[in-house]
């Protein structure tokens, strides 16, 4: 079982570090929309600081959502999705592996220079930290639920912008939780509450969010 | 209507397109009836409230037009597991067909809010979990729509259409209990919008309401599924036959 | 044994073909033809169960493949007339991860050998996408050389290929049937393949 996933996740990331450039411009993407910011809106600190978590959850889930379309769509173009789909694993457990391998070029990143980012908004040590927690944790579940977005959208005219409409509504939960944990730590009041419902959030669409991929590539694929 | 517990034969168009006409001027009229019954009650009978005055007479359809949103997203679900469950024709043309209504109730409802809002609230739009909520719903509705419009071949359009809408309902839920906690936290004391206790006749009022937009939705969900089987079988026998025949 | 039993495809609102079937045992090829756009590709697809037939039942040793679908695609080979491989990996590496994920035993020396097979020795670590189509062509059949999966399913095999390509895939393949394999085929060349029998289907 695991062996299909592992051959999904190093085969996919081979092709990642073949093809650096999409997960760079997807990562200044998010340096870039993030810096915008403090300059449409004033550089107090005070202000600046109210307004991190949500910038930063917003940025990410837009640079996650740049990286989704391609999710299947090079295989499927390729023929490889078919071959995927003709693997003696169940098509879910290959879905995983993707879901896992896209995380890994595109939310660890993300999670790893929001820290620096998070400086620019002048939050504190905890705040940071916290940050950064809740990026890691919730960006499987966008990875998960934007799966099936791809998957759901694969091969249609305006794929990409109808992929936003679907997904963006979903990942709702994890911007309220991933934000508040930010939240709640600039406040004092301690981020834990809302990091173990994120991690609840993510360990659920990991669970759930893979066969219903599988589900909608089969549709896809007929 | 014999016919009633054998499904396949139900759910067969060209069982089905008739029936549904038949069917549709009742519940039209039914629609009428309930409405205007409901508006009496509501707009003539109901005593003006003390607190907020004539202005929130407005709930009789604001409240309906909630309960049908989220009651229609769940019966389109409901067809969408059919659906996908047993494969059969009907049900993806049922939930293509309940999905404008959806919305509109969906819109309905964030406007008429919005309406009542300004007076109890001072200002067209609050944070509130449910309106909120509701925002979130007409997003899924249009998500749903705009799938299914993108998708030529109707067969794969009623699938993927169908596990959006699984996958929705999976997550309304937590939608709604993720931004209810959002709100509790970012407003402490939030509004209540159903504190008062109501009295009998505005219940009554919002009960003829509702039994209005039920059939009201069921007859333009059964006109509009016409329609869609009619496009979608004009290749059959029975649909040839109906459109060189008589126009029944 | 591969059993098809009154088959019946729709596509959008065309009915392309309707109580189709066949039978066919091993060592058995089965030619499919047909004009573009008779239903060919898409028999072969519901043959490898990716395509649902509108109607009918496709059988695996007696057991319909849609009750058993892992243990059918262990013992199913398919070839589309896309190639499947990466355009970023080079032919070795396309055919070891492609193995991996069909859940085959390919040694990376069968996977060298298989290549110099179909003549790309010395281009096995070269990115594929500096390949010519007939190459990338041969990448994709390399798969066939060390498969041993009894079921193939090949979707114009012989395409983009040179005469001494056909000749050799043309060999593969009877080898293949030769050790009491099932092939299913669409072409639209006549090549010579040495089987058990050869049967046709022709869709209008």
């Amino acid at each position: 079982m695991l062996k299909i996933v592992t051959a999904v996740i190093s085969r996919d990331l081979k092709l990642a570090m073949r093809r650096q450039a999409d997960i760079v411009s997807a990562l200044f993407f998010f340096i870039i929309v993030v810096s915008l910011f403090p300059l449409g809106i004033g550089p107090e600190p005070d202000l600046l600081r109210k307004l991190a978590p949500g910038v930063l959850w917003v940025a990410a889930l837009l640079a996650t959502m740049l990286s989704l379309p391609r999710l299947f769509a090079d295989d499927h173009r390729d023929g490889t999705l078919e071959q995927l789909a003709l693997s003696p694993y169940p098509l879910g457990l290959v879905v995983t592996g993707k879901v896992i391998a896209h995380w890994l070029v595109s939310g660890l990143p993300l999670a790893l220079i929001a820290p620096v980012l998070g400086i620019q908004f002048d939050l504190s040590v905890d705040a940071l930290l916290v940050l950064t927690g809740a990026i890691l944790l919730g960006t499987p579940a966008l990875s998960g639920i934007g799966a099936i977005g791809a998957a759901l959208t694969l091969g249609l005219r305006g794929g990409g912008v109808l992929l936003s409409l679907l997904v963006l509504p979903l990942y709702i939960p994890v911007l309220i939780f991933g934000a508040g944990a930010v939240d709640a730590t600039v406040a004092g009041l301690g981020g834990e509450g809302h990091l173990s419902l994120l991690a609840a959030l993510t360990f659920a669409s990991l669970g759930f969010a893979p066969w219903a991929t599988a589900a909608a590539l089969k549709i896809a694929l007929e | 209507m014999k016919d009633r517990f054998n499904l396949y034969r139900f759910a067969s168009p060209a069982t089905f397109y008739p029936l549904a006409g038949r069917l549709i001027p009742w519940f039209t009229a039914l629609a009428v009836i309930f409405g205007l019954a409901g508006l009496w009650i509501g707009m003539l009978v109901a005593p003006t409230d003390f607190q907020q005055g004539e202005g929130y007479r407005i709930i009789f359809i604001h409240v309906p037009a909630s309960w049908m949103s989220m009651f229609i997203y769940l019966v389109m679900a409901f067809w969408a597991a059919i659906g996908l469950a047993f494969n059969t024709r009907l049900s993806g043309m049922m939930a293509q067909a309940l999905a404008p209504t959806g919305a509109l109730m969906a819109f309905i409802s964030l406007w008429t809010g919005a309406l009542w809002g300004k007076p109890m609230w001072g200002a067209w739009w609050v944070w509130d979990a449910r309106l909120t909520s509701e925002l979130i719903l007409l997003f899924l509705y249009i998500g749903y729509m705009a799938l299914t419009a993108a998708i030529d071949d109707v067969r794969r359009a009623d699938k993927a259409g169908g596990l959006m809408l699984l996958v929705g309902v999976v997550n309304v839920p937590i939608i709604y209990f993720s931004v209810k906690w959002w709100n509790t936290l970012h407003q402490g004391s939030s509004i209540n919008l159903t504190k008062s206790s109501m009295a009998t006749t505005m219940l009554w009022g919002m009960l003829l309401m509702a039994l209005c937009f039920w059939m009201y939705s069921i007859a333009v969900a059964l006109v509009r599924a016409r329609s869609i089987m009619l496009e979608r079988e004009r290749h059959t026998d029975w649909a040839k036959a109906l459109l060189t025949g008589d126009e029944k | 044994m591969l059993e098809a039993d009154n088959l019946e495809c729709v596509r959008g609102e065309r009915r392309l073909f309707a109580g189709l079937g066949f039978r066919l045992e091993a060592g058995e090829l089965l030619y499919l033809q047909g004009k573009n756009g008779s239903g060919k590709t898409s028999l072969l697809r519901m043959l490898i169960g990716l395509l649902p037939p509108e109607s009918g039942e496709i059988r695996w040793q007696g057991e319909s493949i849609k009750t058993q679908a892992d243990e059918f695609r262990a013992n199913l080979c398919y070839l589309g007339h896309l190639n499947a491989i990466k355009e970023e990996l080079t032919p070795l590496e396309n055919l070891l991860a492609a193995a991996r994920m069909a859940d085959e035993i390919l040694s990376e020396d069968d996977a060298l050998d298989a290549l110099e097979q179909v003549g790309l020795a010395g281009r096995e670590d070269l990115a594929c996408r500096y390949l010519s189509q007939g190459q990338k062509r041969r990448v994709a059949l390399a798969r066939l050389v060390k498969e041993k999966r009894p079921l193939w399913i090949l979707d114009e095999p012989f395409v983009a290929l040179d005469v001494a390509a056909v000749d050799w895939l043309a060999g593969i393949i009877s080898g293949h049937l030769q050790r009491g394999g099932l092939a299913v085929m669409t072409t639209h060349q006549h090549v010579d393949i040495a089987a058990g029998a050869v049967r046709e289907l022709r869709l209008s």
